[in-house]
């Protein structure tokens, strides 16, 4: 996609500008929250919505004059858009037929597909009456019959509840990569996004944030939003009062002193400053390590694998931390603390113009 | 008492199940004690005379083909309607000029238009010499008879069937569309396969509707028969020539066989399946191609144009001559013809208006019963299926074995007999309007009321009313339209009183005295099409402003 945009009216821009792409066989996420424009920039490509500016290539064709049913695509729509007055093996083979494939093929498609998804069986039966999660690998099963390489996946999970979710993500990507596929996966959820795409683009009214590995945007956020919407991080706002080759000094609310990695900020400089709560270690009593900043336990919280603390600073800004369960001392409310963190771990970020709120914010 | 003490005495004894009972009971015993038993009674009274049609070889025959005439006009017609409707329908539901919303009101003029007006019209636009056929020598280019009988209910069915249409296309969920187009459908083998079937339910509803109009229309189909007869010309000139037998037989028929039909495309329409397996993909991708589609929605809009719109405001030419040469001037004085035309004008709103309340009043629990199977599923559906027939009935046989049956109570009044004929006409509008009103308010709103304290009348009057105020909106109006237009039953049932599409009919058959000039038709059809739209723009007004 190349300077893509689209607007509704006159107020409303869904995607702007936006410039991508996505290599051949891989497995990528539009990965954003409700509004961000990822289902319009899929619609798009599916030729569904016709776009103001910009170009689409599939497989370095311009396909910006042609009709989905040219596109040579496959759509699972998150609602699966089952025909309701076909069966499952009508709904499947229906792609073939429609491309006047020979009967035999049309058939041999079909019951590939089908056992493919595990649904042969139920080939006589109607959408409605199939499971949530039947719906959609016969979904996917008729958008792979069609024998498009390119397979657009629009919240294919979302109408799912959360354990057949998290089953079927990965069966999705099993079968991608089985089939030597490119697919293009719409979704909110970045859990979901992070266990399967090979790269994903994070988008934010109408614009993508940042493309990369889900390692990369874990690790190595280029933008606060980023910072936020993967994973979890707590956000402590400061200005820049030192800097050298090495470190930068940043003054958090009440006069408290922390280090930073980002050595390109000037001294004056608002900022804020992004800490993974998994990053912070906690000790009990008043303790002098690097960056480390004094406190009272005021929350917490079992999460079986983890303990999740909220402890409130001598500025009264309050950070998450979070430890394993098992292998970490407890402590308790009320209990005085001590919470640091390596400065290399940590994000500096510029203080957002239109306010941290504002720019956190996911609607 | 006050009106707030009047609420809450209703609201308090709407507790009580026996009080509830007798509403639904007294809707149940007014439905069959005025509108479905009656006609049946009328026929089993006067079943003795139907010998004198078996008499009659010539009578038997006019009989038979008569009958014959009214279903094969209305298959016909209710085909052709679908096939020109569907097409129309697809391009204002789914095209994206602005002058579609334009063509969609035009679509719906001939229904807002009496029926006794459209008949007129049409007549002019193709028989008379100032309308087509002044290309073809001034002789008439469609004489009176089944053809111009044909182009008539043709015209009239057709908006309802585009309505219906429209209605359904822009509540479907284009997704459907759209994943056929994804696995590479053309836009004409995705509509065929996958939207039109479905849709199916609606375009059996659209036919249904189509058929049963044309079967019923009276008035207007009277005025341009000719020497022509279907089944309703057959009872309307038996009945004037005192031939009880013949009536009654004919009307029996008509009753029992629209019924039968009715049921049957009722069972068997779900099973009907369309043909969605085979496909031609080079042919429809052809046949999808921007310019074929484009000419055919200009075909689509020009028949719209020159078999429905031009033909139903052609009367708009006499009327503005009428408007100029002095006709308006005896309109207005009353003189001539006129002398009963402003009296006529006054008894149809009055008839409308004791009518609309009528109904309302007495078809509002009906709707409730059926729509929440109040008294289980079985009779929610006998109910619902009953309440419909006198919808698919032809009005004028319904009028004439209604008439059969009240004419043993002598005290009662000649404009009661109207009334009730009326009632039975327009109720199933209203009942199916808010049946289907009522379904789509999901149950668990009332019992969230009900478990706040609510009384079933307050229920009903703050929960139910208020989310089907739309729907008693178009209700009313379908009701009080349909009064006014109402022919058939009320050409049945009176000899004395004259509603207005009554007096038009006698104008345009030249049986009044003084006989009633081409300039008196169109201005007393205009007047009433006048009448009728500033009344029902006040409804529309006050209704909406109270709510």
């Amino acid at each position: 996609m190349v300077n893509v945009s689209k607007r509704f009216g006159k107020k409303i821009v869904a995607v702007d500008n936006v410039s991508l792409q996505v290599y051949d066989k891989e497995y990528f996420a539009l990965l954003g929250p409700s509004g961000c424009g990822k289902t319009t920039l899929l619609r798009i490509i599916a030729g569904l919505v016709e776009l103001d500016e910009g170009e689409v290539y599939i497989d370095n064709k311009l396909v910006n004059k042609l009709p989905p049913e040219d596109r040579s695509i496959g759509f699972v729509f998150q609602t699966y858009a089952l025909f309701p007055h076909m069966d499952v093996w009508d709904n499947v083979t229906y792609g073939p037929r429609v491309k006047a494939l020979e009967e035999k093929k049309s058939e041999g498609i079909g019951r590939e597909m089908l056992e493919m998804v595990r649904l042969y069986e139920r080939q006589d039966a109607f959408p409605h009456e199939l499971s949530g999660g039947m719906m959609q690998r016969v979904a996917l099963s008729r958008a792979l019959a069609a024998g498009a390489k390119l397979l657009l996946l629009d919240e294919p999970l979302g109408a799912l509840d959360a354990k057949i979710r998290f089953e079927l993500r990965y069966d999705l990507r099993r079968l991608v990569k089985d089939l030597g596929l490119t697919a293009i996966h719409v979704t909110h959820d970045q859990g979901e996004a992070m266990a399967i795409s090979d790269r994903i683009a994070v988008m934010k009214k109408g614009k993508i944030l940042q493309v990369g590995t889900p390692q990369e945007l874990y690790t190595n956020p280029q933008h606060i939003f980023v910072a936020n919407f993967i994973g979890e991080n707590n956000f402590l706002e400061g200005n820049i009062v030192k800097t050298s080759d090495e470190k930068i000094q940043i003054e958090l609310r009440g006069g408290l002193i922390v280090s930073g990695s980002d050595t390109s900020r000037k001294e004056g400089e608002r900022v804020v400053l992004a800490v993974r709560p998994e990053t912070f270690t906690i000790e009990k009593g008043h303790k002098k390590r690097t960056n480390s900043l004094f406190g009272v336990v005021e929350r917490l919280r079992y999460e079986g694998t983890n303990i999740r603390y909220e402890v409130r600073l001598e500025n009264e800004d309050v950070v998450v931390v979070v430890r394993p369960s098992l292998v970490e001392e407890w402590f308790n409310a009320g209990d005085r603390v001590t919470v640091s963190f390596p400065s290399e771990k940590s994000y500096v970020f510029t203080y957002p113009s239109r306010g941290l709120r504002e720019e956190l914010a996911v609607e | 008492m006050s009106n707030s003490n009047h609420v809450r005495y209703l609201d308090q004894v709407s507790s009580r199940p026996l009080v509830r009972h007798l509403v639904y009971s007294g809707s149940v015993i007014f439905f069959f004690g005025i509108i479905l038993i009656p006609p049946i009674l009328g026929i089993v009274l006067k079943w003795n005379t139907i010998g004198q049609i078996f008499q009659s070889s010539e009578l038997m025959s006019r009989a038979s083909s008569a009958i014959y005439a009214s279903f094969a006009i209305a298959l016909l017609v209710s085909l052709l309607d679908l096939v020109a409707g569907l097409p129309l329908a697809w391009f204002v539901a789914r095209g994206k000029s602005k002058w579609l919303n334009i063509i969609d009101t035009l679509a719906d003029l001939p229904f807002i238009i009496p029926t006794v007006t459209l008949g007129y019209s049409l007549w002019l636009y193709w028989s008379e010499p100032g309308g087509v056929s002044q290309f073809f020598g001034g002789n008439p280019f469609v004489s009176k008879g089944w053809l111009l009988i044909a182009l008539l209910h043709f015209a009239f069915s057709y908006p309802a069937v585009v309505r219906v249409i429209v209605g359904a296309l822009l509540d479907y969920k284009v997704v459907y569309e759209e994943a056929a187009r994804t696995l590479g459908a053309a836009p004409l083998t995705a509509d065929r396969t996958v939207t039109l079937p479905i849709l199916k339910s609606s375009l059996i509803a659209a036919f249904t509707l189509a058929f049963a109009r044309s079967l019923s229309e009276t008035g207007a189909t009277v005025m341009v028969a000719g020497a022509f007869e279907n089944g309703v010309v057959f009872i309307k000139n038996t009945r004037d020539a005192g031939q009880e037998g013949p009536m009654v037989f004919v009307s029996f028929v008509l009753i029992l066989t629209a019924s039968l039909i009715y049921l049957g495309i009722r069972l068997l329409g779900p099973r009907f399946k369309m043909p969605v397996k085979r496909v031609w993909p080079f042919v429809e991708r052809k046949l999808s191609d921007f310019k074929v589609r484009t000419v055919r929605d200009s075909f689509t809009t020009l028949v719209f144009f020159a078999f429905v719109l031009v033909p139903s405001l052609f009367i708009v030419f006499p009327i503005v001559s009428a408007l100029s040469n002095g006709t308006l001037n005896q309109a207005v004085v009353g003189v001539g013809v006129w002398q009963g035309y402003w009296q006529s004008l006054l008894l149809s709103y009055f008839v409308a208006t004791m009518v609309t309340a009528l109904n309302i009043l007495m078809s509002l629990p009906m709707a409730v019963l059926i729509a929440r199977n109040r008294w289980g599923a079985t009779a929610s559906t006998t109910l619902d299926v009953l309440t419909n027939i006198p919808m698919i009935v032809p009005s004028i046989a319904l009028g004439a074995s209604m008439s059969i049956f009240w004419r043993n109570f002598a005290f009662i009044p000649e404009i009661a007999l109207i009334i009730f004929a009326h009632l039975s006409i327009t109720y199933p509008y209203f009942v199916r309007a808010m049946v289907a009103a009522i379904e789509r308010v999901t149950n668990d709103l009332e019992e969230a009321s009900r478990t706040l304290g609510a009384r079933p009348f307050t229920v009903f009057r703050t929960i139910i009313l208020p989310l089907t105020k739309y729907s008693l909106f178009a209700g009313t109006i379908m009701m009080f339209a349909r009064s006014v237009d109402e022919t058939g039953a009320t050409l049945a049932v009176v000899t004395r009183l004259k509603t207005v599409p009554v007096l038009l009919v006698d104008w345009v058959k030249g049986t009044t005295t003084p006989l009633a000039s081409p300039m008196d038709i169109a201005l007393g059809a205009g007047v009433l099409v006048l009448f009728s739209f500033i009344i029902l723009l006040v409804l529309r007004l006050v209704v909406r402003g109270r709510y």
